[in-house]
């Protein structure tokens, strides 16, 4: 089995566009979605969903006003800035008479309150909290798909709004692709990979045979793709890279291919500017089985050229 | 005054829109043609670049004089002449970054949060800090008078929100949002380039924002993902506009349908030409070469600025964004506390 994730480093670069063709044009494969807080993959890929699942995340800690005696250890230990002095008026409601009336004669105060979004989930407010007033709940931060495409599983995921653990979601949906992979004895899997370089670009890399970088001539995206190679290169994984939009700019197109050949970097092709691009889109279809038009052709060559290295990083790695 | 320009989806224009602004918004200041003459027109605008993953905003604003500092988080280091093996620190650890294998202490520090759990339990001070690089934190000044800060991710660090929490703590201007600070709100303007996403990244960065300028294109891809950061705004409570980026035309799209829907105002829509995508290729300003750009980023800052003003005037707060913004020059320095 092998596996090809789909990045670019620098966003809107064309990573989903990409994949949807060439998880159209590959026989047989899984696809992941691995750019679970902005999906966008099963927007353009015809699917049936046939399995969701909950997604467990991290955990987080909330204070119960009735116990707080305002000590202040949770907040003086907090390194995230996540507990604050709630005023009293906000919290009365929340409370019992008696502890109301505690409140107004001033018998306890100030109060402690935790804000979610700023919370790591670390627990050591929870575990040096006197009084056992923390409560610490692992959450629920999205679900998880599985659908029935064409030529294959899709695997994918929401991330709720605002939530954290991208990283840990990306890698059980990438274990969840391997294990189907596995069982129908499918040979490839392709990852359509988050922008930036950090913790879920990780999560979708690691252990990853090859990686399909795609760029657009502007001086922005090369700067991009120049930190997420040196970031493929790190996780050891053979690098291609292909262009997008590539006649916006043909001297900076010229100059990447030129990168590539000087860094040793196998270049899979370029893709010219096709206002077919955002019809496929608006469609709801893969951009090759939409249209026959000069980005659709490249698409295919780029596939081809993926293809054939691919051998070679089969014979390099097993 | 925090203005953080954002958008779910990536590649939407978000550094276009922040650099171009701060261009517009430094010049207009100069030029004195508003309503709004602070004491230090120099000092009046600033751009903060939060997309540390992926920084681009200096290939466009070209700063000098770049001063650049390392930016570190605190991991444990264990002095082993002192460790009890008593497993403690690996009891309260929730992020796997240390353990005991065959009685010694293993640390994993690109696991470590930096929540100091481990150090807090030890029960004979065997914890000590150490450190782990982050990134960088890179400071600069523009030719068209403002200052650029950004932060650069080490490449192959995995948690960018602490390196974003350190970019924010430059911004000289204090939000008008949460937290208890209402004195200073309006007496500077401070541009934020978000990186993308709806996750921590994003929100680390839109969190005690005054505004966010929406950076949407019109496609099922850009409308699903700036409905999801419009969802993580409303968690926030970040008021927000849109501006449309790459408008085929001037008819009504998908964005105008949904913006129209959720009562989200459409402050600009910037044109698709090939000439001004060349423009940004090359890593030029959009407002320098072409004069009806200069023109559509001029009416986009006159709307921001009415728009905050009149976000101020409504909200609790009694200093208006015109009022402060001329006063004494007291409240410029209260915000770099």
């Amino acid at each position: 089995m092998k596996e090809l994730t789909v990045i670019s480093g620098k966003g809107g670069t064309g990573k989903t566009s990409v994949t949807a063709s060439i998880a159209s044009l590959a026989e047989k494969r899984v696809v992941i979605d691995a750019d679970v807080d902005a999906a966008n993959l099963f927007l353009t890929l015809e699917h049936n969903l046939i399995e969701t699942e909950q997604f467990q995340g991290g955990y987080k800690a909330e204070i119960n006003p009735e116990l707080c005696i305002g000590c202040k250890e949770c907040f003086k230990r907090c390194q995230f800035d996540a507990i604050f002095e709630e005023i009293t008026e906000n919290i009365i409601p929340k409370l019992s008479k008696q502890k109301d009336e505690q409140i107004r004669d001033n018998r306890i105060s100030p109060k402690f309150a935790i804000d979610p979004i700023a919370c790591e989930g670390c627990g050591v407010c929870v575990h040096f909290c006197p009084t056992g007033a923390i409560s610490f709940e692992r959450q629920i931060c999205g679900e998880k798909y599985i659908s029935i495409t064409a030529n294959g599983p899709m695997v994918h995921a929401r991330l709720g709004i605002a939530e954290e653990n991208s990283g840990l979601l990306v890698s059980q949906l990438r274990q969840r692709a391997r294990e189907m992979a596995k069982e129908q004895k499918i040979p490839l899997i392709i990852t359509d990979g988050p922008p930036g370089i950090g913790c879920p670009v990780i999560a979708s890399i690691s252990n990853a045979d090859a990686l399909l970088i795609v760029t657009e001539p502007a001086l922005s995206a090369i700067h991009d793709m120049k930190r997420v190679i040196k970031l493929g290169r790190q996780m050891n994984a053979a690098i291609y890279v292909c262009i997008n939009k590539a006649d916006l700019n043909k001297e900076i197109s010229e100059n990447i291919k030129e990168f590539c050949f000087d860094n040793n970097i196998k270049f899979a092709g370029e893709i010219p500017f096709d206002r077919a691009v955002v019809e496929s889109m608006k469609m709801g279809k893969a951009l090759v089985t939409y249209s026959d038009g000069a980005a659709s052709k490249a698409v295919k060559e780029v596939w081809e050229n993926v293809r054939l290295f691919m051998g070679d990083t089969m014979e390099r790695v097993f | 005054m925090i203005v953080t320009v954002a958008s779910g989806k990536g590649g939407t224009g978000k550094t276009t829109v922040a650099v171009n602004l701060a261009v517009t918004a430094a010049e207009a200041i100069r030029a004195t043609q508003l309503v709004i003459a602070p004491e230090n027109p120099e000092n009046f605008v600033e751009l903060i670049d939060c997309d540390v993953e992926e920084p681009n905003a200096h290939l466009f604003v070209k700063p000098q004089n770049v001063v650049k500092q390392e930016i570190s988080t605190m991991v444990p280091a264990v002095d082993m002449a002192l460790c009890t093996l008593c497993e403690e620190c690996e009891k309260i650890c929730r992020f796997s970054a240390i353990t005991m294998i065959a009685k010694k202490i293993m640390i994993f520090p690109e696991m470590c949060h930096s929540c100091k759990g481990c150090s807090m339990v030890c029960p004979t001070g065997a914890i000590k800090e150490s450190s782990r690089v982050l990134g960088s934190l890179l400071t600069g000044q523009s030719s068209h008078g403002f200052n650029l800060t950004w932060g650069e991710l080490r490449v192959g660090e995995a948690m960018s929100p602490p390196l974003i929490k350190q970019v924010k703590k430059t911004i000289t201007c204090r939000s008008g949002r949460g937290n208890s600070i209402s004195e200073d709100i309006n007496n500077k303007l401070s541009i934020v380039d978000a990186p993308p996403g709806t996750s921590c990244p994003a929100v680390t960065t839109l969190r005690s924002s005054d505004f966010a300028l929406l950076v949407a294109e019109e496609t099922p891809f850009g409308l699903n993902d700036l409905a999801l950061t419009v969802e993580a705004l409303k968690k926030l409570g970040v008021p927000m506009g849109i501006v449309i980026n790459r408008a085929d035309s001037e008819q009504k799209g998908i964005i105008d349908d949904y913006a129209e829907k959720e009562n989200i105002e459409i402050m600009q829509r910037v044109p698709f030409s090939r000439e001004a995508a060349k423009i940004c290729s090359k890593g030029l300003l959009l407002v320098n070469e072409l004069p009806e750009m200069k023109q559509c980023f001029k009416e986009l800052y006159l709307k921001i600025v009415s728009r905050i003003t009149q976000n101020a005037k409504e909200s609790k707060y009694k200093k208006t964004f015109t009022k402060t913004a001329t006063s004494s020059s007291d409240n410029s320095i209260v915000g770099r506390s």
